[in-house]
């Protein structure tokens, strides 16, 4: 189990060196870095503070090396339209994004294991096969457009529901949240579901075509003709083993979720760190996108070694170590 | 009854048509109203899409023809000089419907082309890891695991954030973001056949390596890919939609599906809902009816059934 983990992490460390080099060539390398990196409006002191402090006129290895040291002591450069570190502001915004996040997986599980159970269970007649047609619509509806669907019918048509940005919060240990207020979920609520759609059709599926192989299985057959109640077949036989893969791929969509955010939280307004990225990309606020970059890839990695750590732990079967060590 | 034909080669695809694997394929894609749905759906917005220069109401990119005092009218209104705008019109005065045919059109080039490209370069990076092994196999599946790591959406916005917009650019990005997949299937695929007495006795001929490549595994290897292909073509148009949404992808000159969702965000909120709307629906009618021809083709294709 140690080897286990000390060789993911080994391996993280690796994606996390391979992507800083891909940023570093992509801003530093490629075209002029002053020119990236160094606002527009800077006086020529400024400039030549910029200039010796990234130290651009050193080779170019060495200035690979003053990224990656500036880049682990936090410090990614400043934000050209905020004037504050890149890292601080996107800081900032993640709670908001973490929340809308949260709350659309929880809305994942609820609705897209129990609706994937039953469409398993009655894989061919109308219930099982409406519900896997849905999900097809659930996950080809292109989400911004969605969001703007829903726009549409419950702000503007039916004037329920607020069409953008985040509401009342109520600051815990200093990190402010809408989901404790009424105003806050009428905020919330809209681009938590857009967000969660196309996830709920995927959990969906791969819940429902689980169990319909599960019930193939001889342990399933022979449970049913010890006379187990259904109810038990499906909860300690069926649900347990399908539950792993489907914890899995939970657990990774907890990242692409963060990624998709920044369409919902464009089509919402919701002040999150997906936003701040749009915004960014616009104003040609490159450390901040830079920063942005190397932040997620940090939660990527950080997500995809807990996904294999629970894994391993959940299923005895993983082999920890590849047989011919 | 099939003529016969000088051509040896023609009389070895011939047979094709008639195995038995083939027609029960064939069989179980027809038995879904679905699919034939979407078939039909896919077809008429082909002939739409590419017949749109002859039949649509109004060039949308001739800036002449526009005119301001017609714009963001709703749907069956007429214009200044009696034309009918059945979808209405948006901000410029433009016919929502004639630039949702041409819409349509650069969303279709720009899935399809990527996803060609894709499925060239992937199936090539995917074969030769698959045929060489060693260093060249552990390379390669690195690379697939580093891009295979993060979500699309992201890796696309970030480099076409880099790039620019154009149209070229978003095919590049999309290619750079996919390739990855159809490599995976391909070497998996390709690991199989080639321990094949076939792969064995061309290489016992001394055919050269690419040749067993290109000529003997490709075509033993290709369906699943092919498959795999069909709904990725739609997640491209999604992508590329979204990418415009955002305004990183097409550029203004060539508003794809995507760009005219999104050049009617900013009237939404006062109700003018056709222009967001129709477009978004032609897409979702697009997305759609390739998804469901795609699974169904994984289905009908799939041995285990």
């Amino acid at each position: 189990m140690v080897l286990f983990v000390f060789r993911r992490l080994l391996q993280s460390l690796f994606v996390l060196l391979a992507v800083s080099l891909v940023v570093f060539f992509a801003v530093y390398a490629v075209g002029d870095p002053i020119e990236l990196l160094v606002s527009p409006e800077a006086t020529m002191e400024d400039r030549a503070a910029m200039i010796a402090r990234l130290g651009l006129d050193k080779p170019v290895w060495e200035q690979y090396f003053t990224f990656l040291w500036n880049a682990l002591q936090g410090d990614m450069g400043k934000s050209f339209v905020h004037g504050v570190p890149a890292v601080e502001l996107i800081l900032q915004r993640m709670p908001a994004t973490f929340e809308l996040v949260v709350v659309a997986i929880t809305l994942t599980v609820v609705f897209g294991i129990p609706l994937g159970l039953v469409a398993g269970l009655h894989r061919d007649d109308y219930t099982g096969r409406g519900i896997m047609a849905g999900s097809v619509l659930g996950f080809s509806l292109p989400n911004f457009w969605q969001g703007m669907m829903l726009i549409l019918f419950f702000s503007v048509w039916l004037g329920w529901l607020p069409a953008s940005g985040r509401g009342e919060t109520v600051s815990v240990f200093g990190i402010p949240l809408s989901i404790l207020t009424v105003n806050g979920w009428s905020h919330l609520i809209m681009p938590a579901i857009n967000l969660a759609i196309g996830n709920i059709a995927l959990v969906l599926r791969l819940t429902a075509t689980g169990v319909y192989e599960a019930q193939t299985h001889e342990y399933v057959k022979f449970a049913r003709a010890k006379g187990v109640r259904p109810e038990r077949i499906v909860r300690r036989h069926i649900l347990r083993n399908i539950l792993i893969p489907v914890v899995t791929v939970v657990g990774m969509e907890f990242g692409s979720l963060i990624a998709y955010s920044t369409i919902t939280e464009t089509v919402f307004a919701w002040p999150g760190m997906g936003k701040l990225l749009i915004d960014s990309i616009y104003q040609l606020d490159r450390p901040v996108v830079v920063a942005y970059v190397m932040l997620v890839t940090l939660i990527f990695v950080i997500i995809n070694c807990i996904v294999d750590f629970m894994y391993a732990a959940l299923d005895p079967r993983v082999q920890l170590v590849s047989p011919s060590h | 009854m099939a003529q016969p034909t000088q051509n040896a080669r023609a009389r070895t695809i011939q047979p094709l048509a008639e195995t038995p694997r083939r027609a029960s394929i064939l069989k179980k894609l027809r038995a879904r109203p679905t699919v034939k749905g979407s078939v039909i759906a896919l077809i008429v917005l082909m002939v739409l899409v590419f017949a749109a220069p002859y039949f649509a109401p109004q060039d949308p990119y001739d800036l002449t023809k526009l005119n301001l005092l017609d714009g963001r009218l709703p749907p069956f209104s007429e214009s200044m000089d009696g034309m009918v705008y059945w979808l209405g019109t948006d901000d410029q005065g433009r016919d929502m419907l004639s630039a949702i045919l041409y819409g349509l059109r650069i969303s279709l080039v720009v899935g399809l082309t990527a996803v060609a490209l894709s499925t060239a370069l992937g199936s090539m990076a995917g074969l030769l890891a698959a045929y060489i092994g060693g260093f060249v196999d552990a390379l390669i599946m690195r690379i697939v695991d580093f891009v295979l790591g993060f979500p699309t959406i992201l890796v696309a916005l970030v480099l076409l954030a880099m790039m620019g917009r154009g149209v070229d650019k978003v095919i590049l990005a999309l290619v750079l973001v996919q390739w990855a997949n159809y490599a995976r299937i391909m070497r998996s695929r390709a690991l199989q056949e080639r321990r094949k007495e076939y792969v064995e006795a061309a290489a016992n001929l001394g055919f050269p390596s690419w040749r067993i490549m290109v000529f003997h595994l490709l075509p033993n290897c290709i369906a699943p890919v092919m498959v795999f292909a069909t709904i990725q073509i739609a997640t491209a148009i999604a992508l590329e939609a979204t990418l415009s949404f955002l305004g990183v992808g097409v550029p203004i000159t060539e508003p794809s599906l995507g760009l005219l969702i999104s050049n009617g965000f900013q009237y939404l909120l006062s109700g003018d809902y056709w222009i967001s709307m129709f477009p978004g629906i032609a897409l979702l009618v697009l997305i759609l009816s390739i998804n469901i021809v795609g699974d169904r083709l994984r289905e009908a294709l799939d041995p285990r059934r």
